[in-house]
């Protein structure tokens, strides 16, 4: 079994990092010919950056649109964060003080993404409109993470598992040599799922996690009078 | 008056719209004919691998444009965009939910380029190229007018207006185009303009509106036409030279020149501002349009370039005038250099009419009397591609400003309509986008619906007169759709229409009568 979930997290990684890899070196080297920022935007670089920030932290433009879209959605992204943060320390040898002193955090950032996501679900079944543009992999992909903080919340409270042994499963890996891992169906389970979802990661639309950096509409300065902008293929066009 | 039923006000304009499936599938614009599509470079009917076609050229255009490739996987159907189309609330069809209508395209996306698509068809929503996916295309894809009110709301600004400029292209491609926009096209690249009117026909026109000005003003203001060596290029609709309420921006704009004391001259060979390009997602149409103006601005040796009264026209010259034929500032490349160097880069390039009126009221160089508007209560309609596909001044939020100064310059009774329905999220007025077109009355009335609910508002709450519109559709749209919805058509105005009418020209009449009292 631990053999079988080293490889599983061996494919996995491989699968996530090349393709994400691929996905954002096809986003880079598609060019943006003409210049399409949702204006008003910013007229400097600084602006943008400030822009795109406001947009990946905060959520603005979800903001402006629809109250429980972005508390719900809110909710899940920073709970998943925090939760985040939390399991580095199963994966670096030394922890460093501040990671130890968010663990609580992390425990709550399990309840935001649990609480957001049976928000967003609930929003997808109830309301028509977002029913009527739902396809099953949406649903899919809530049940994978919902089962995914399940499972976690459920070694937390209810079945405990040996971190160590668990640790050192995972800290091993990085080594190539495999130890074993604890044999528990929470954590199995939950592993499981994170791989899955490493997995189709870069075949799904969780690129919208690398893709909202290339949006053109977000991302483009507004100066187009100012400064000529141009893409290979524009160039060739014009003839003297 | 219409064989539909026109949309009645909502009480709560916010409430949930319950969806009524296929309620406007029925809706398409003509087919261009043979000889529409081959002058632009399209095939004349559907070719017959047509299907084949039509995922190469996706493929083609995924290649080409980032936004495409990008908005093609990112969107993660949160629903945020759902409600926020005009053409959605005025028709419930969800097929008009900007996110339905960009899975028209996704969908075969999906199938075609995607690896899950190509193996899980059913799981994530792919379909294959079909006539019916065709249908549903031709009809949808011409009800989006491109405003990009939903991308403001989409948490990664997925532009609908992008798709479906694809979406228009692929179909251009494959030979089966519209018929307003290829036709239109089609007579501005062979004439001039859209309206297809030769320079003789403009200048006599031109004549009598001089004779309009001076009957009215006392002065011999002209409206010159090819005039080698003036400073000033005028690009202005062609809507401009011969519809209502268009007309009459045109002569406040020729008043101004001459009270600026400024040498302009309007262009035969470039007697147009539109660009159709830009609808039918075309660069090489959009690029040749262009091109027409800069020639007309080396030929006759012009410094500035100024843009008249239209939204989507000034989009284009903003955002892409630059890219395209290299008008405006900041170009290394011999093509832009070829121009570039002629032009005064202490103005603007180009500049927005307001832009240059605006400055003038600044400096103080304009008088106005202010009581020769007051019969007027008025609003003012930010246009769609004014407002989030372009700037003017020298800030972001300029083209929110500036119209609004110069239009309370000139007026003492203004009011704005409710916030949620002006500036970054105002509503398109229905016919934009290459739907201002008879073949899509049913659409521009229904999507129509958010402006007059936020216009009727205003009319009731503070006696508004008048709705003041910067763009020659806008100013068609609501002249023919104001009356199915009980206002009267002449309540759509210029702004420099308002302008005309409170400008107080040196040696005028208007002048002696006002010094006199
Ligand atoms: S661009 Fe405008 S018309 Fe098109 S889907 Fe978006 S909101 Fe609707
Ligand atoms: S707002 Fe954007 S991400 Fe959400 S459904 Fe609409 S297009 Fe998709």
């Amino acid at each position: 079994m631990s053999v079988l979930y080293a490889l599983l997290f061996y494919v996995a990684t491989v699968i996530f990092v090349v393709g994400m890899v691929m996905k954002i070196r096809q986003y880079w080297n598609t060019p943006a010919p003409l210049k399409i920022p949702t204006t008003p935007a910013p007229t400097t670089a600084t602006g943008v950056v400030f822009r795109m920030a406001r947009e990946v932290l905060v959520f603005e433009s979800l903001f402006k649109s629809n109250r429980w879209i972005w508390i719900f959605g809110y909710l899940f992204h920073v709970g998943l964060a925090l939760v985040t943060i939390r399991h580095l320390r199963y994966f670096i040898e030394d922890v460093p003080t501040i990671i130890m002193v968010m663990q609580p955090l992390g425990v709550a950032g399990g309840f935001m993404m649990i609480i957001g996501l049976i928000g967003l679900w609930t929003r997808r079944i109830v309301v028509e409109r977002i029913r009527y543009i739902t396809n099953p992999s949406d649903h899919l992909i809530l049940l994978l993470l919902v089962m995914i903080g399940f499972s976690g919340m459920m070694m937390k409270f209810i079945s405990h598992t040996d971190i160590v042994m668990l640790k050192t499963f995972i800290l091993g890996l990085f080594g190539f040599s495999i130890h074993d891992l604890p044999l528990d169906f929470p954590l199995l389970v939950h592993l499981l799922l994170v791989a899955t979802l490493m997995i189709i990661f870069p075949f799904s639309k969780l690129l919208h996690a690398p893709g909202i950096f290339f949006s053109p509409t977000r991302n483009q300065i507004d100066n187009p009078r100012e400064q000529r902008h141009t893409a290979p293929w524009t160039r060739n066009l014009d003839k003297l | 008056m219409a064989d539909f039923q026109v949309p009645e006000y909502r009480e709560y304009p916010g409430a949930p719209i319950p969806l009524q499936e296929g309620a406007t599938a029925h809706l398409k614009p003509f087919l261009a004919k043979p000889n529409h599509q081959e002058q632009l470079g399209f095939p004349g009917e559907l070719v017959e691998n047509w299907e084949e076609k039509a995922i190469a050229k996706m493929g083609d255009l995924l290649n080409r444009y980032r936004s495409l490739r990008v908005y093609m996987d990112a969107c993660v159907k949160c629903g945020s965009c759902t409600d926020k189309c005009h053409y959605f609330q005025g028709t419930a069809d969800p097929k008009n939910m900007p996110v339905a209508r960009q899975d028209l395209m996704r969908s075969v996306y999906r199938r075609y380029f995607t690896l899950a698509g190509k193996y899980f068809p059913k799981l994530v929503g792919a379909r294959d190229m079909t006539r019916e996916v065709l249908d549903e295309w031709y009809s949808y894809f011409h009800q989006c007018s491109q405003c990009r009110r939903c991308s403001v709301f989409c948490p990664y600004g997925i532009d609908t207006a992008e798709i479906s400029m694809a979406a228009r292209e692929i179909m251009d491609s494959i030979g089966y185009g519209q018929k307003y926009c290829n036709e239109i096209l089609g007579k501005l690249q062979t004439i001039g303009n859209n309206l297809g009117l030769p320079g003789k026909a403009l200048e006599s026109t031109l004549g009598e509106f001089e004779e309009e000005i001076e009957e009215d003003t006392g002065l011999p203001v002209k409206i010159p036409i090819d005039k080698v060596g003036a400073d000033i290029l005028l690009i202005t609709p062609s809507a401009d030279f011969f519809a209502e309420p268009h007309i009459d921006g045109l002569m406040g704009y020729a008043k101004v020149f001459h009270e600026a004391g400024v040498n302009w001259t309007l262009s035969s060979y470039a007697s147009e501002a539109a660009n159709f390009s830009m609808f039918i997602g075309s660069y090489d149409n959009l690029k040749v349009v262009a091109e027409r103006i800069r020639k007309a601005a080396l030929d006759l040796g012009v410094k500035r370039i100024i843009v008249g009264e239209c939204g989507h026209a000034w989009r284009v010259a903003y955002s892409f005038w630059n890219t395209t034929a290299g008008i405006g500032s900041g170009g290394d490349e011999p093509y832009a250099q070829a121009l570039q160097k002629q032009l005064d880069h202490n103005y603007p390039i180009p500049q927005h009419i307001c832009e240059f009126i605006w400055d003038l009221i600044q400096k103080g160089k304009l008088r106005f009397d202010k009581s020769q508007t007051d019969w007027r209560t008025v609003t003012f309609h930010d246009s769609c591609n004014v407002a989030r596909g372009s700037r003017m001044g020298n800030y972001p939020g300029g083209q929110f400003d500036i119209p609004r100064n110069v239009i309370k310059a000139v007026c003492n009774n203004y009011y704005d309509m409710d916030p949620d329905t002006i500036k970054e999220k105002t509503y398109c007025c229905g016919g934009g986008g290459g739907l201002l077109t008879d073949d899509l009355m049913e659409i521009r009335v229904k999507g129509a619906l958010p402006r007059m609910e936020a216009l009727n508002e205003v009319v009731k709450d503070h006696g508004v007169t008048h709705l003041a519109a910067i763009c020659a559709i806008c100013k068609a749209q609501f002249a023919k759709i104001l009356p199915y919805y009980k206002f009267p058509m002449d309540m759509i105005v210029s702004t420099h229409q308002l302008v005309s009418e409170a400008l107080v020209m040196t040696g005028s009449t208007q002048e002696e009568e006002l010094d006199e009292e």
